[in-house]
């Protein structure tokens, strides 16, 4: 059975982007999951691998299940070189998992990435959509608990 | 040489989110003397501009927008390729967030030139933050889009650093994994979808008005032989004052990094992202052009307390993630590179690593599809050069 906010989604992507549609279902809080997939597509008329190809390829998708925040901590050289290893640690203690978890109430998940180009305030992590930057461990917990 | 502002002159001036504040700035006004001259007309002052490719390879727009215009097709394309992803750049978000309009107007006068009614910006995921201030310069721009009769569509990326090659690129927008593609066939003639395209950097298109607007003379009388009009480049790392500074093609780089940056005790440093060159500090007074170092703008700056196969080793492991997996020497090169160099960073090297370092080296150079595997070992390389003895004593 296709989920309706599924459903909703395929019916305005008429054109069939794999990667918008993955993206918009991903958004929406749906896990994409195996049967969801599925549904994705039979409904646009490909094979599974033809969407499993595309959601194991880009960072920004996920076969896991992702929490309701995505934490994305940048670990690339300027980050590097601005201590960013001591606000992932802060940020391991805060939540209680590691990078590439998520926690049982399913309200973090956390990773690490590549370069995001927020170099001039580094260390800098993502949160969805919001950007923070000039991480120290003692901000963690407030920035955090916006989430919470 | 100090800092000049070309491409940035909107920067911190311009309100971002106004188009009067725009118009106020001369705005649209190299659009409105584009659409009074004949697209060849516009492309040949483009090609005697002498403007490079901001995006690192430095191919020269004016041909390559030829070659698009005389391809014959009922539909063309024009990509404005947003996906900043080099390591240590941000040049392309500053002016993104502070200037949309320029780019805009860069779009639309490529869209006239080469006969295209859709142009699309391809943002990479991490600058989604963008699309509000993106989105509201391409509404506010309507009425000029309207008279070029072009459409700009944002398409907001999934997160992988390949998508910054042109074909992988091109391969996403059109939904699929961001795998490069065979070439040639060139955008040019086939591209998305099939269709001749145009796929220029963000810096590349935000010169467009600046050149439209004065002239090919005016721009082509900045900078070095080879190397014409101005480079923005963004500086972080050991430095005083990290952003994001502009200067005419040519100048030192001594200039950007003591000067501007204010940096001090530099050991070296990385132009162009993770796939740079490194530059030692005796080498500070290279010149920033096409013909010595240059990449897409992004530099980083290390000074004598790194350690430098750490910074390698950190290099290598970036690209062993984001090799698209598509052709062998890249895929399994860069494991292997990686492999290696952290034996180096764990000091327990073999002596016939550095061999097998050059030989892996040279392999993917010479035989990786695209830039990413071929550009990969280049800090490798430049450090076995000029950091030879930091390898040697990592062997036991």
């Amino acid at each position: 059975m296709v989920n309706n906010v599924v459903r909703e989604i395929l019916a305005h992507h008429k054109n069939g982007n794999l990667i918008s549609i993955l993206k918009e279902v991903q958004d929406n809080r749906i896990d994409l999951s195996k049967d969801v997939m599925m549904d994705i597509a039979k409904s646009v008329g490909v094979s599974f691998s033809d969407v499993y190809e595309i959601a194991s390829f880009y960072s920004f998708l996920s076969t896991e299940p992702i929490g309701k925040n995505v934490i994305r901590i940048c670990k690339s050289i300027p980050c590097f070189m601005k201590s960013c290893d001591v606000v992932i640690k802060a940020i391991e203690k805060e939540l209680g998992i590691k990078p590439g978890e998520i926690t049982a109430d399913k309200k973090f998940s956390f990773h690490l990435t590549n370069c995001i180009g927020a170099c001039d305030i580094a260390p800098a992590m993502m949160i969805n959509k919001k950007r923070y930057g000039n991480l120290t461990p003692g901000k963690i917990a407030q920035i955090l608990d916006e989430y919470k | 040489m100090p800092e000049k502002r070309v491409v940035l002159k909107n920067c911190g001036i311009v309100n971002p989110i106004s188009l009067e504040s725009y118009i106020e700035n001369d705005g649209f006004k190299a659009l409105e003397n584009a659409i009074k001259m004949t697209p060849t007309d516009v492309i040949e002052e483009i090609k005697r501009s002498g403007l490079r490719g901001r995006g690192g390879a430095g191919f020269p727009t004016g041909i390559k927008w030829e070659m698009t215009n005389k391809s014959v097709s009922d539909e063309k394309y024009v990509i404005c390729n947003a996906d900043e992803g080099e390591v240590g750049t941000f040049k392309d978000r500053y002016m993104i967030e502070n200037d949309p309009f320029s780019l805009i107007e860069g779009v639309t006068i490529a869209c006239y030139a080469v006969g295209a009614k859709k142009a699309y910006i391809y943002l990479r995921a991490e600058y989604n933050f963008l699309i509000g201030v993106l989105q509201n310069a391409i509404d506010q721009s309507s009425e000029y889009l309207k008279k070029a009769d072009v459409e700009i569509e944002i398409f907001e990326g999934a997160g992988a650093y390949i998508c910054g090659e042109e074909s992988a690129l091109i391969e996403s927008i059109e939904g699929k994994r961001g795998e490069v593609r065979y070439r040639p066939p060139f955008p040019p003639t086939e591209g998305l979808w099939k269709k001749p395209t145009v796929i220029d950097n963000v810096e590349t298109l935000m010169n467009i008005p600046r050149i439209m607007t004065e002239s090919a003379d005016w721009f082509s009388n900045m900078g070095t032989d080879r190397s014409k009009g101005t480079k923005v480049f963004s500086i972080c790392g050991d430095v005083e004052k990290v952003g994001v500074y502009e200067l005419v093609m040519g100048s030192p780089l001594r200039e950007l990094v003591e000067g501007l940056a204010q940096a001090k005790d530099v050991k070296m440093v990385q132009i162009g992202g993770a796939s740079g060159r490194i530059v030692p500090y005796e080498n500070i007074d290279t010149p920033l052009s096409f013909e010595t170092v240059l990449g897409a703008g992004g530099v980083m700056v290390f000074n004598s307390t790194r350690d430098v196969i750490e910074i390698v080793r950190m290099n290598a492991e970036f690209f062993e993630e984001e090799s698209c997996g598509k052709c062998f020497p890249c895929r399994e090169g860069t494991k292997r590179t990686l492999e290696i160099v952290t034996r180096f960073a764990e000091h327990r090297a073999k002596p016939r690593d550095i061999k097998a370092l050059e030989d892996l080296s040279e392999t993917m150079m010479l035989s990786s599809l695209c830039g990413l595997g071929q550009a990969a070992p280049n800090s490798l390389m430049d450090t076995l050069k000029y950091y030879l003895s930091e390898y040697e004593m990592r062997i036991r």
